[in-house]
């Protein structure tokens, strides 16, 4: 009853284009933001930190990060791991390079390399789509992947060839390293989250979105439009890889601490984001979202349910988390190619009408 | 040939002032390895005119069209446009020139509503940075708020305000075209290209295409090149008509004297062979 658009009338341009064009969705993104920054921080706790919310608003900006080059510009890739190992090995070198640097700087400077290094593997989508694009940027993330444990210098010589997150602060709280405080942390990321999705948003929907977009749904039409193929998929490549770097920077930096390349930024970690935006629904900033979200929980719930309730061995529950999240994709891509973003739609939809059938 | 063809510019009956040539195609040849697709053809086109191409199946026109906005580059021969010998160009830098063109199978772009498939065609005109895109408020907004301008404009002139939100992919046939005829046009094109505009389209739906295609021309002052299998249409709205057949061109002319032409007649109907 309250989700109408009827006597909601737009009566100018601006008004038409806004993200929440309905009354109710706009009261309900400020009351979910009202909640994020003035509730959970005093809540929060460091297993629902650890557990859930961090990386939830890590592999977000991740999975936005690839829905930008995937689902909007209809290019697949597989290098989402590499991508992000690039960009927590720039915050490493960064941080220890350069001490005195604020880690924000650093996280965001991170992100601008790996959206360089991005560009550059970008380049063969020029002449490849496709199946044989994938292939390509599954080299970029076996390549990257040998270079930062084969070169020393990008761990620092260190003799584990791992690479450990010094400790930094920010207005004199500890953002990284040992001993930081859950609200702090959460915080942090919660503020990078809200802007990069806001800009992604924005992105989204101006020329530049829709340069995409034409690419990805037919791509000579769009070059007989007037749009410039190379500049369209390059930067969408650098913009793609700009937020993969930084929730790369981000999962070492301020949620692990320590990271062992092969270990954290394998090719599983690109199915994983990949899987979450099939989840979610490709090209769809919500469906980023929905689908971090959906593949973050679904493991400690099963974990929660199957381990601590039913009393099940470890093993058994994590590959019938395999299964379930297996199971799930082919159902979606079968069901709803769309992912959870459209079945969102679909029940907005409904609710419009409701209680009226039609 | 006629003389209309040789005069620097004339007015129709009806009171539309035809300019001088904007494009010309000199002694085009395109060949695909061993097959011949255009065979040493030379045309013009003139500011203003509704210009048809027509011919049986196969005979090279949308090959032509494809030469015309650059998405085939001719083996032997020359395009001038607007006076100028066009160089090696890619199929965006010959849409920034101002030609558009739509298609003889629906290329629109499925994902996308009506607004979104003809505010692409504005990309042309949309150029504000990164940067200012990523913060939306101030020139960003700016920009897509003039150029939602225009386009409603253009969904007015085509009658299409009710399926402005509508996905494209679920309009019906006839009215995907002439989405698709709202995004060649939101371009401000000085050319149009129009591949088979009314192909699979009842009576009705050919009016209005029709009715839409001369005011394009009187209005806007569009100049329009079009191919066409229905002649009841080609001879009723175009001013020149170029007929190919097996990519040489057998006839050029207005529609009367095309309509008169033995070879047209040739190769439209048969000739017996006795």
């Amino acid at each position: 009853m309250i989700y109408r658009e009827v006597g909601d009338f737009k009566t100018t341009y601006r008004a038409d284009g806004q993200t929440f064009p309905i009354r109710f969705d706009r009261w309900r993104y400020y009351a979910v933001l009202l909640v994020a920054f003035a509730v959970v921080p005093f809540i929060i706790n460091d297993y629902w930190l650890n557990a859930v919310l961090l990386p939830f608003l890590i592999y977000s900006i991740a999975a936005i990060g690839l829905n930008i080059l995937t689902g909007y510009c209809g290019q697949v890739s597989l290098g989402t791991g590499g991508f992000m190992a690039v960009g927590a090995y720039s915050c490493y070198k960064l941080m220890t390079g350069f001490p005195d640097l604020n880690i924000m700087i650093c996280v965001l400077v991170s992100g601008i390399i790996t959206a360089l290094v991005g560009m550059l593997f970008g380049l063969p989508s020029l002449r490849i789509k496709g199946f044989y694009l994938a292939v390509a940027t599954l080299a970029a993330q076996f390549f990257l992947v040998w270079m930062f444990n084969k070169v020393a210098w990008f761990y620092n010589y260190s003799a584990s060839g791992q690479i450990n997150a010094p400790e930094r602060t920010m207005f004199g709280y500890k953002i990284t390293g040992a001993e930081t405080s859950a609200p702090v942390t959460y915080l942090f990321c919660l503020v990078l989250v809200v802007i990069l999705a806001i800009v992604a948003r924005n992105l989204t929907r101006g020329h530049l979105g829709r340069s995409w977009m034409a690419i990805r749904d037919m791509d000579i039409a769009a070059e007989i439009i007037g749009v410039n193929p190379l500049k369209a998929k390059l930067t969408a490549f650098g913009i793609s890889s700009f937020y993969i770097g930084v929730a790369g920077a981000l999962l070492f930096a301020v949620y692990l601490g320590a990271v062992e390349v092969g270990e954290v930024f394998g090719i599983q970690k690109s199915f994983l984001v990949l899987f979450m935006i099939i989840i979610g629904g490709l090209g769809s900033i919500f469906g980023s979202f929905a689908g971090a979200a959906f593949m973050v929980l679904l493991p400690v719930l099963l974990k929660n349910v199957l381990v601590g309730t039913l009393g099940w061995p470890t093993d058994i529950a994590t590959h019938l988390e395999f299964a379930i999240v297996g199971a799930l994709i082919v159902m979606f891509l079968i069901l709803e190619p769309h992912g959870l973003a459209q079945l969102w739609r679909i029940v907005k939809e409904k609710l419009r009408l409701w209680p009226f059938p039609h | 040939m006629t003389d209309a063809a040789f005069q620097e510019s004339y007015t129709t009956p009806d009171g539309r002032k035809i300019g001088d040539v904007v494009m010309e195609m000199k002694n085009i040849s395109l060949r695909f390895g061993g097959v011949t697709a255009i065979k040493d053809i030379s045309f013009d086109i003139r500011e203003g005119e509704v210009r048809a191409i027509i011919g049986p199946n196969g005979a090279g026109k949308s090959s032509m069209l494809n030469v015309i906005n650059g998405f085939y580059h001719p083996q032997e021969g020359e395009v001038w446009f607007r006076g100028e010998k066009r160089g090696p160009m890619k199929p965006y830098q010959i849409a920034r020139q101002g030609i558009a063109r739509t298609f003889q199978n629906i290329a629109l772009f499925k994902g996308m509503s009506t607004l979104d498939n003809i505010m692409t065609g504005r990309l042309i005109h949309m150029n504000t940075s990164i940067a200012s895109q990523a913060f939306w408020k101030g020139p960003a907004e700016r920009e897509e708020i003039e150029n939602r301008e225009r386009v409603e404009k253009i969904i007015d002139f085509l009658e299409i305000q009710t399926i402005r939100k509508t996905p494209v992919g679920s309009l019906p046939y006839g009215l995907q075209k002439r989405v698709e005829l709202g995004r060649a046009l939101a371009s401000d094109p000085s050319l149009l290209l129009l591949d088979e505009p009314m192909a699979g389209m009842n009576v009705e739906e050919k009016e209005d295409m029709s009715r839409f295609i001369l005011d394009v021309n009187d209005e806007f002052g569009t100049t329009i090149a079009l191919i066409e299998h229905d002649m009841g249409v080609v001879m009723d709205i175009s001013d020149r008509v170029v007929v190919m057949d097996y990519g040489a061109k057998i006839g050029d002319g207005t529609p009367d004297e095309v309509r008169q032409d033995e070879k047209v007649i040739a190769a439209y109907l048969g000739v017996s062979h006795d």
